[in-house]
């Protein structure tokens, strides 16, 4: 069952335990702005690519805009 | 959109799946790494100055004040223990002999911005009104530091 984490969480999996920030918003809001070192995979697209671009050995850290 | 993420995720066999729902607004706004284009350049977390002198609600006014000269500056912010600004003591209240408490001199509740703020929208905001700074607080609350208008012009 995925975990609800706050950004102090996010900070000690990236730094300690190599996770993986994924944005799930479209490119557009991506390239805009996102956290630094995330990578984008937007929702429609998880299907066919997470299994190709994430390491299932390592976590892996979803996020959007905000709680909505 | 995160939470659907999150469990289309585990059904495609991730077991160690996390939703940061907070989201990049939130991270922002605490002042923590950013990329992209819209991003600016230099921010008011980057401004601040983090060495403002600080005081509690319940010091002697008298030692604040002295504290605040020795070092420098005009103003003196007022925190509680989670470094929560509680108020400010502003130049006239710092200069001042007059003997009353921290609590009674500060100014309560003073406006404050987050750290992701660029520093040319906060200059924006600081000229019609003709502040000569602003505090800089996460989210919650906590002081980050105190940017001053004459350091971002």
């Amino acid at each position: 069952m995925p975990q609800s984490i706050d950004h102090t969480e996010v900070r000690r999996l990236i730094a300690e335990e190599g996770a993986q920030p994924v944005e799930v918003l479209p490119a557009k809001e991506f390239s805009e702005e996102h956290i630094a070192g995330a990578i984008n995979i937007p929702l429609k697209e998880l299907g066919e690519r997470a299994p190709l671009e994430l390491e299932r050995e390592r976590p892996v850290i979803v996020y959007c805009n905000d709680y909505q | 959109m995160s939470p659907r993420a999150a469990w289309r995720l585990e059904t495609l066999g991730f077991s160690r799946v996390y939703d940061y729902t907070a989201g990049k607004k939130s991270w922002g706004s605490f002042g923590l790494p950013r990329e992209g284009t819209s991003v600016p350049e230099r921010t008011a977390g980057d401004a601040a100055q983090g060495n403002v002198p600080t005081c509690a609600l319940d010091e002697p006014l008298a030692d604040v004040r002295e504290r605040v000269r020795a070092a420098g500056w005009d103003t003196c912010i007022v925190l509680n223990e989670q470094r929560v600004v509680l108020g400010r003591l502003g130049r006239k209240a710092a200069a001042s002999d007059r003997d009353e408490s921290v609590e009674e001199a500060m100014t309560p509740g003073p406006s404050t911005v987050r750290p992701s703020i660029g520093t040319d929208a906060l200059l924006e905001r600081m000229r019609p009104r003709n502040l000569t700074s602003y505090l800089v607080t996460t989210p919650d609350g906590r002081l980050v530091g105190l940017v001053r208008r004459d350091e971002l012009e």
